[in-house]
């Protein structure tokens, strides 16, 4: 049996300077109107906001300085991040760049990749979406169908990817493809590339989400060609690019703070003398939150050390999104009201779009069941 | 895991593979010190590791203690470890002479209370204490109340005190304890000092269900890997390793939870670290309990199976020294009094 473990974390004196700075940034960004907590989450995308991240140094923390970096423990990144998301600041255009696409570039990309996209991630003006599910392929990822064939100085790429947030908008995509026919090892075989989104040849057509919104898309690419240095960690390598990727998907606070602004204005809705049942409530909340803290942060103290907590990570993912998925289906009954439609800009609102995302937290980054499975896994079960 | 964390892990699995045997669990439900295993942890120094090496103590962190503590609930060792570790942590902190032998802590219903009375001839104590743990086999109690509105903390010898013995779902005896004007060894002020037994045993019941949850985990593993039906383990059917997943995060969350408030109360019980534990690993003992009996089907409904050793403990401990609506309630209402704003700063300074 794997012996999971989740070894506390001291959080160094550096990272708490850091922390009232991220504060103080963000209170000025709030106080001067330029995002509303409650409307906003880690997925809204705001490119003037991950532009001044980018220049406040809160994008690529990790990375070296020759590449924008700034060379910052994977603690202090974690600070900024946790800080971001409690603030409700709308980081959903760097997102996906600076917490994955960007550590794997930098690991396994090429000279040229590092070159010249790092740089302009940690500027906050190049933005990435992932390119791993298809229409065929969700939790089975290794049947992906997108193929890339080799041709003169790189690869022709064919294929569909589906719910690729924000491809509308964002600059590259890390695709992953077959790169040979499959054999008895389904992992073999599948190549990650990185995408620029820019070039004619590529179609992006949006997949309207329940409630009406706009973020994922389905991309469709004919021909679409790929220098080969473009490739993440060598031909032949996806299945482990992905399953590295993933780790760094599922332990961060995104995976418990998704429903934390709606939190927060609950305790605000109740006030300073709760009855019984609410006391009872948020205390409960409020320990589910304070423990998944902890495992996150050893989770991001493991990952520092040049650890691959898998199992770690999906058990904090797992606990993290029941407990998220728990938030509005307990303040409903405390705070009576109806749920209304809308961006958030009134409780009622901010309740309804927390219901309406809710189904999507225990499915993004791996669904319940395919974690369960992973963990099983770690537990020796499979 | 640190080398000297790891010797104590092998001595203390040493001492309860060789001294907690089922037999050893049986008698003691029935009424049978085990001396053997009480001997053995004293000469290791456990029972005094709650103490500092000035007080009598054996040089062990107050981490390792509680790691000791952990393992010993984890063997389900039917000895008053914790009962002994506390009172000899609060009667330290009150500067008095913490006695051998084994002790236990008064009051821990919230409803009885004890009086000092202090004059010319001496301190006393007089009140009745219910379902205290091991009260008739402990030699000394920690008594804890309060004198002219100051808290207090006293050391009292329990012969003839014990009235009726009750027990917990664990078998593990809850004496009641009948004082009279008994006369106190020593007495001395320690701020706040029910408050203080009531989160110090909150932390320590915290640890032990923390352990007992590992257990528990184990036991369904390898369960599920060694019960074949249908062909098969059970282990190899997806819905038994679903279960077994939320089971390890019960587990996950509860060591995280225990760990951090332990963490927190080097020196004296952090009682926001102790409330989120105690309401965390609380729920966590509840749900893991019924996991891992669902997993082990008719055989874990035994006695003659050893997860009921484990899962008892969990269903008796979490209720004791306050349940989870107790603590949930009281973490919500210093967090709503605080307001919403408050919240995240005090999340992130743990």
């Amino acid at each position: 049996m794997h012996e999971f473990r989740f070894d506390p974390v001291r959080m160094p004196a550096a990272t708490e300077t850091l922390r009232s700075e991220v504060r103080a940034f963000i209170a000025e960004e709030v106080a001067r109107g330029a995002f509303t907590p409650s409307r906003k989450s880690w997925s809204s995308f705001d490119p003037d906001f991950s532009r001044k991240c980018g220049e406040r140094g809160y994008i690529g923390m990790r990375w070296p300085r020759e590449y924008g970096g700034h060379e910052r423990s994977a603690l202090e990144c974690y600070v900024v991040t946790e800080e971001m998301l409690a603030a409700g600041a709308p980081v959903g255009g760097h997102w996906i760049a600076d917490r994955q696409s960007g550590h794997q570039i930098l690991r396994y990309g090429s000279d040229r990749a590092k070159q010249t996209i790092l740089p302009k991630i940690a500027a906050g003006v190049c933005f990435f979406s992932i390119g791993m599910s298809e229409p065929d392929s969700g939790s089975d990822l290794a049947a992906v169908r997108t193929r890339a064939t080799q041709v003169e100085g790189g690869w022709k790429i064919s294929g569909t990817k589906v719910w690729t947030s924000n491809a509308h908008r964002t600059n590259y995509l890390i695709a992953l493809a077959r790169t040979a026919p499959k054999e008895e090892d389904r992992h073999a075989g599948m190549t990650e590339f990185i995408v620029d989104l820019s070039h004619p040849g590529v179609s992006v057509r949006p997949i309207y989400n329940l409630y009406g919104g706009h973020d994922f898309n389905e991309v469709v690419f004919d021909e679409y060609f790929v220098a080969d240095d473009m490739i993440l960690g060598g031909v032949g390598m996806g299945w482990k690019m992905v399953t590295g990727e993933l780790v760094f998907e599922r332990s961060g606070p995104d995976r418990f703070l998704s429903t934390y602004q709606l939190l927060l204005e609950s305790i605000r809705a109740i006030g300073v003398d709760p009855d019984a049942r609410s006391a009872n409530e948020i205390g409960r909340f409020v320990a589910h939150l304070a423990t998944l803290r902890r495992m996150s942060t050893s989770v991001a103290g493991m990952l520092e050390r040049g650890a691959q907590p898998i199992v770690e990570a999906a058990l904090v993912k797992d606990v993290g999104t029941t407990f998220e998925r728990e938030v509005p289906e307990t303040f409903r009954h405390l705070i009576p009201t109806e749920p209304a439609l809308g961006d958030g800009a009134s409780y009622p609102e901010l309740l309804g779009m927390t219901i309406l995302r809710a189904p999507g937290f225990t499915i993004r980054g791996g669904t319940r069941e395919i974690l369960r499975g992973m963990i099983a896994r770690g537990l020796g079960l499979r | 895991m640190s080398e000297m964390r790891n010797d104590l892990l092998k001595t203390v699995d040493r001492i309860f593979d060789e001294h907690c045997p089922k037999p050893v669990r049986e008698s003691a439900e029935a009424g049978k010190w085990p001396a053997a295993l009480w001997q053995a942890l004293e000469e290791v120094g456990l029972t005094r590791a709650t103490l500092s090496e000035e007080a009598g103590g054996s040089g062990i962190e107050f981490e390792d203690a509680m790691f000791a503590l952990r393992r010993s609930a984890y063997h389900g060792a039917p000895v008053p470890l914790a009962e002994t570790m506390l009172a000899g942590r609060l009667l330290a902190a009150a500067g008095i002479e913490v006695p051998d032998g084994s002790l236990t802590v008064a009051p821990v219903q919230t409803n009885d209370q004890l009086k000092f009375v202090k004059d010319a001839t001496g301190a006393s104590v007089s009140g009745t204490a219910h379902r205290v743990p091991w009260g008739n086999v402990c030699g000394h109690a920690m008594v804890a109340g309060e004198l002219d509105g100051k808290g207090m903390v006293g050391l009292v010898s329990t012969a003839g005190a014990a009235g009726s013995v009750e027990k917990n779902l664990a078998g593990e005896p809850r004496a009641l304890l009948r004082f009279e004007r008994t006369p106190l060894i020593a007495l001395a002020p320690l701020e706040g000092a029910l408050s203080r037994l009531e989160t110090e045993g909150a932390l320590y019941r915290s640890v032990q269900m923390a352990g007992a949850l590992e257990r528990t985990l184990e036991y369904s593993l390898q369960y599920a890997n060694e019960r074949i039906q249908f062909g098969r383990p059970i282990a190899k059917f997806q819905a038994i390793q679903h279960m077994l997943a939320v089971l390890a995060g019960q587990v996950a969350a509860s060591s995280a939870a225990a760990d951090a408030a332990v963490e927190a109360s080097r020196r004296a019980p952090d009682e926001f670290a102790v409330s989120v534990a105690k309401s965390r690993v609380g729920e966590a003992a509840g749900k893991g309990a019924e996991i891992a009996h669902q997993v082990h089907g008719a055989m874990g409904y035994t006695r003659e199976h050893n997860l009921h050793y484990s899962t008892r403990r969990l269903w008796a401990w979490r209720d004791e020294f306050g349940n989870e609506t107790y603590w949930q309630s009281r973490l919500g209402r210093v967090v709503a009094a605080q307001g919403a704003d408050a919240l995240w700063p005090m999340l992130s300074r743990l």
